[in-house]
């Protein structure tokens, strides 16, 4: 190519063109210099904010959750260390290769081994992958020890709940499970601890009630994290609370007594000291193991447990309410010498049925009492009596002291599905059945029948306030942490205590009488003596045909048709000190199904006292001891010397 | 002939042209080259070896080849310009069938010791051959229009070629440049007029076409232009690059977090930190006072240039120098825009201070003629 030869002269034109770009370049400049003003200094402060809100995340602790005691400091849930095994790919650099090692020092299958790779390739190299879950901690301190030649492996060590006394407290303790969709949807709890996933929240019981105080509150770091999550640095953190312990006031083992005596019955039993309110016991039976919950019960289990015709699932002694049967008549009698309708000594003629509107009510002995008084009358449980005075006092008194005695309102313990039992008035029978009260209606409930239903916890309570003459409350929980729960009810119960008084009388007679319905069931220890009361609800209606014939013998009834036996007491009958109720669903008579099962275990109560309770709650804190952590278990040998 | 001319011309010889070197520019090449060693110190979290060392040696080598191409007369590269801009073609035709894939784009030939980026060679080569045509043609026939039309065939063959790859932001700039020459060789401006309504209705037939058959941009092109002009819409996706560095910049405030603090770069937020974004650094770290400190050094570069080429009455010098600061101008100010939130996302380094071979070696090349223009000019 041939090229002209070199221009020497620069042309003007050339020279303008160049300062006209220089003067545009320029310009342009100046644009760039303005932006970056407007954006540094202008909008510095807004910038500022979006930057660290872009840099900082929280990162949640877990607490650890409270723990649950008996009343003497038996560890009844607990927190035992989970040990599990996570890799971090970017560590572990070859993970086929470390998993294939740590293969050989824990069982590892090969599917556990392809699904670890699987997830590992999916995730950041930082994020730790779990590899196996709920390991024994032999195995851990294996992988521990060789962790020089496992890189990227580390053991970790969490926290599950677990109830060392699976059965026994199932109905009180409950259990915890993972934080479901359906929790989150029901509770209205900002905790963001909620938001972990698999946080365990309580889901049943105690563990559910008092799930605010047993939680406590996440440790909050603030970390620095880079625009995909890695952490970069902790920039500071909020310590957290660990949640509270709890010191239950039944005792672990008279509830495992409890238990026991049930054996297989269908039933429910519920010792209270009538000094303080403290639930010593709360048993229902059958029971289940809660342990099966926390990790997530399998269905067959589950099937099992919720189609089983005893129902192991429900706490029969808040949950279930029964027709309370003769147990009532102690309320009808109150209610009848309150309103002056009877004397103390007045008797009734009991031919073994009364006619009233065309109606005939028989007594439970076919041919009649003859001439009762009120103390007879309960020792024999003579029902004509107890239709008469029924029928004197009406059913608006008689429920109101039904109520004054703690039958037919709600107790407020930590448990879920407390049902109110019923106290029947006529208003409330216009409001729910549509129909007017009837005489009849006031006679069956004379007898504890008809619409009248409580709970074992209820009868629990009449039989309390009936011992200590005061309105005392029922108390399930101790100590929360370090504050101790109040008693509450201690105040005299509104009824006149010379009533009472004839009343435990009866009482006494009953277990303690020749003629008395549970004499088989008398605890022959001097000062030491039960008072009590035997019921038998019927739970089918008997005809006349069949009351012609013969009644059929409950041994002769299919179970769900049997009667409910019931048995309410207190002891020592002159220094009252536990109540005691017993259910047995469809056990058949009270003085036969119920009766000895309360012998025993008052007996069992009684001798226990030795055991350091019966004072009332705010002699018996332990953190005096100076070597005693307050939030520790109070357990110690001497204590239970 | 060099010599006669240099005789002619009272050219500098031997060592004396290293005198003659035009100094300021070297230092000012030298700053903008250490703030950027500085910031990609920084965005390694103090690890020198990461990038700042290999920038270093680069910048070193870079630097070298700038003094030695300064020695070697301007009409060697004159009579070199044809032969650059048919052997850059190639490449760019090679890269169409050899290339690497990086990034979805085809750009790279890996040449073992390192990746060369032949479109980045043909900015420089597009500039030399369009300087040799304008001081070849007569100047009365500049603006005739069967002498426009071969700059522009010139600029269009290897614009089409990086288009292909695909890469907007080169093909852009290498149209910019040419429109530069042809501007400072005196077209007339109603070419330029008639372009700007052609290139309004080029952006219109561009948009009219998304979604239709004839599409003419890529799909990841048309989301970079509606989050251009609307970042809010996509803050995750892809206006994730525009927001998070306008988040660092705005961040540093008038004088900066200081060295090192700066957590939206350090942290990862910003993408391509030691390349493309790397101006974000510079504002969060050093504020307002540091991105603008870097301005003025690439303002003065821009500056010296031009009035090197005011004072050079060898055309092809002059045009040389004009059109090499003019593309040098564009990288920054496309870059600057693009950090800033004026343009879309496009790939173009910040140049000198950017983490990278081919453009700081093409840069420094750039210089070195612009040096040899300055020390071999006629005065």
């Amino acid at each position: 190519m041939r090229l002209p030869k070199v221009e020497k002269q620069q042309s003007g034109k050339m020279s303008r063109r160049a300062l006209l770009l220089l003067g545009g370049q320029l310009g342009f400049m100046s644009v760039l210099g303005l932006r970056m003003r407007d954006l540094g200094v202008k909008q510095a402060e807004q910038f500022r904010l979006l930057a660290e809100e872009n840099r900082i995340n929280l990162q949640l602790i877990p607490p650890s959750r409270g723990l649950i005691y008996d009343r003497l400091g038996s560890p009844i849930a607990i927190n035992i260390p989970l040990y599990r095994i996570q890799i971090i790919r970017e560590q572990a650099q070859n993970p086929e290769q470390v998993l294939r090692r740590l293969s050989k020092l824990i069982p590892l299958s090969e599917d556990t081994i392809a699904q670890v790779l699987e997830t590992i390739s999916n995730r950041k190299p930082w994020v730790p992958v779990t590899v196996t879950e709920n390991l024994e901690w032999e195995h851990v301190a294996v992988v521990a020890a060789n962790a020089p030649s496992l890189p990227g492996i580390s053991p970790i060590v969490g926290a599950y709940r677990k109830y060392p006394q699976p059965h026994a407290f199932c109905h009180i303790v409950g259990y915890v499970g993972p934080v479901s969709d359906y929790d989150l949807s029901r509770i209205e709890d900002d905790d963001p601890l909620l938001r972990i996933p698999r946080f365990q929240i309580g889901k049943n019981g105690v563990e559910a009630r008092a799930e605010h105080d047993l939680r406590g509150k996440a440790e909050i770091k603030r970390i620095e994290v880079n625009s995909v999550g890695r952490v970069m640095r902790e920039i500071d953190s909020e310590a957290g609370i660990a949640g509270k312990n709890l010191q239950l006031t039944i005792d672990n083992e008279l509830q495992h007594t409890t238990l026991n005596r049930i054996k297989d019955e269908s039933a429910a039993v519920v010792v209270m000291d009538v000094r303080n309110g403290d639930i010593l016991t709360l048993a229902s039976a059958p029971t289940y193991d809660p342990n099966k919950f926390v990790t997530g019960i399998s269905v067959p289990d589950w099937k099992a447990l919720n189609e089983n015709k005893y129902r192991p699932l429900a706490n029969k002694t808040v949950s279930g309410t029964y027709p309370p049967g003769s147990t009532y008549k102690m309320v009808v009698a109150l209610a009848a010498l309150e309103a002056g309708v009877i004397g103390p000594k007045e008797k009734v003629r009991c031919s073994g049925s009364v006619e009233v509107s065309g109606r005939k009510f028989h007594c439970w002995r076919r041919g009649g009492h003859g001439r009762v008084d009120l103390v007879r009358s309960l020792r024999e449980s003579c029902d004509v009596y107890f239709y008469d005075i029924a029928q004197r006092v009406g059913i608006e008194k008689i429920s109101n002291m039904a109520r004054r005695l703690g039958l037919g309102i709600r107790h407020d313990l930590p448990l879920p599905a407390i049902r109110r039992g019923l106290a029947p008035t006529k208003d409330w029978k216009r409001r729910v059945k549509g129909k007017d009260w009837f005489i009849g209606d006031t006679l069956n409930a004379g007898i504890g029948q008809g619409f009248t239903l409580a709970s074992p916890m209820q009868l629990a309570v009449m039989s309390a306030r009936i011992a200590s003459g005061t309105a005392i409350s029922p108390r399930l929980i101790n100590t929360t942490g370090d504050a101790l729960m109040p008693v509450s009810g201690t105040t005299p119960l509104d009824v006149d205590p010379e009533h009472l008084a004839l009343v435990r009388l009866g009482m006494y007679e009953v277990v303690n009488s020749g003629r008395g319905t549970a004499r088989g069931s008398r605890i022959a220890i001097q000062g030491l003596e039960m008072a009590g009361k035997t019921g038998t609800s019927q739970v089918r209606f008997i005809t006349k045909k069949e009351r012609a014939s013969g009644v059929i013998r409950n041994e002769d009834l299919p179970w769900e048709r049997r009667d409910h036996a019931l048995f309410v007491a207190f002891a020592p009958y002159d220094d009252p000190k536990y109540a005691i109720s017993v259910v047995v669903e469809h056990g058949g008579g009270g003085s036969k199904a119920a009766a000895p099962i309360a012998h025993d275990i008052m007996l069992a109560t009684l001798e226990r006292t030795k055991a350091g309770y019966g004072k009332l709650p705010s002699q018996k804190r332990r953190t005096d001891d100076p070597d005693e952590q307050p939030s520790d278990a109070p357990v110690k040998a001497k204590d239970r010397a | 002939m060099s010599y006669y001319a240099n005789q002619h011309d009272n050219l500098p010889s031997g060592f004396s042209k290293v005198l003659a070197f035009n100094w300021a520019l070297t230092l000012l090449i030298i700053a903008a080259s250490s703030v950027g060693f500085l910031m990609l110190f920084s965005v390694a979290d103090g690890d020198i070896n990461r990038w700042a060392r290999p920038q270093m040696v680069r910048f070193a080598l870079g630097l070298t080849m700038m003094a030695v191409m300064a020695f070697i007369p301007i009409s060697a590269y004159r009579s070199l310009s044809l032969f650059t801009y048919l052997f850059a073609l190639a490449l760019l035709v090679v890269v169409e069938f050899f290339g690497d894939i990086g990034k979805g784009a085809q750009r790279w030939i890996d040449l073992g010791f390192m990746r060369l980026q032949p479109s980045e060679l043909m900015k420089i080569a597009l500039v030399m051959v369009l300087a040799l045509y304008y001081s070849w043609l007569d100047r009365n026939r500049v603006s005739k229009p069967q002498w426009v039309l071969p700059p522009l065939i010139l600029t269009l063959i290897p614009m089409a070629l990086v288009l292909r790859q695909p890469d907007l932001g080169t093909a852009m700039l290498l149209f910019a440049g040419a429109t530069v020459m042809m501007f400072v060789a005196g077209v007339s401006l109603w070419y330029f007029s008639t372009g700007a309504v052609a290139a309004a209705s080029l952006v219109y037939a561009v948009f009219q076409s998304k979604g239709q058959s004839w599409q003419l941009l890529k799909d990841y092109q048309y989301r970079r232009i509606d989050t251009f002009l609307d970042p809010s819409l996509d803050p995750l996706g892809s206006g994730y690059h525009i927001t998070q560095s306008k988040i660092a910049l705005g961040s540093g405030g008038i004088s900066g977090r200081g060295f090192m603090q700066g957590t939206q770069s350090h942290l990862n937020f910003l993408p391509e930190k030691h390349t493309d974004f790397i101006f974000t650094t510079l504002a969060e770290e050093f504020g307002f006072v540091g991105g603008m400190a870097l301005l003025v050094i690439y303002a003065l570069i821009v500056m010296f240039c031009v009035a090197s080429a005011l004072s050079n009455s060898n055309r092809f010098g002059a045009l040389l120098t004009l059109g090499i600061s003019a593309t040098f101008f564009f990288y920054f100010a496309v870059n600057m825009s693009m950090v800033m939130g004026l343009a879309p996302v496009v790939g173009v380094p910040l140049p000198l201070v950017s983490y990278g071979g081919s453009a700081m070696l093409v840069l420094m090349v750039g210089f070195g003629l612009v040096q040899s223009a300055h020390v071999h000019r006629p005065r």
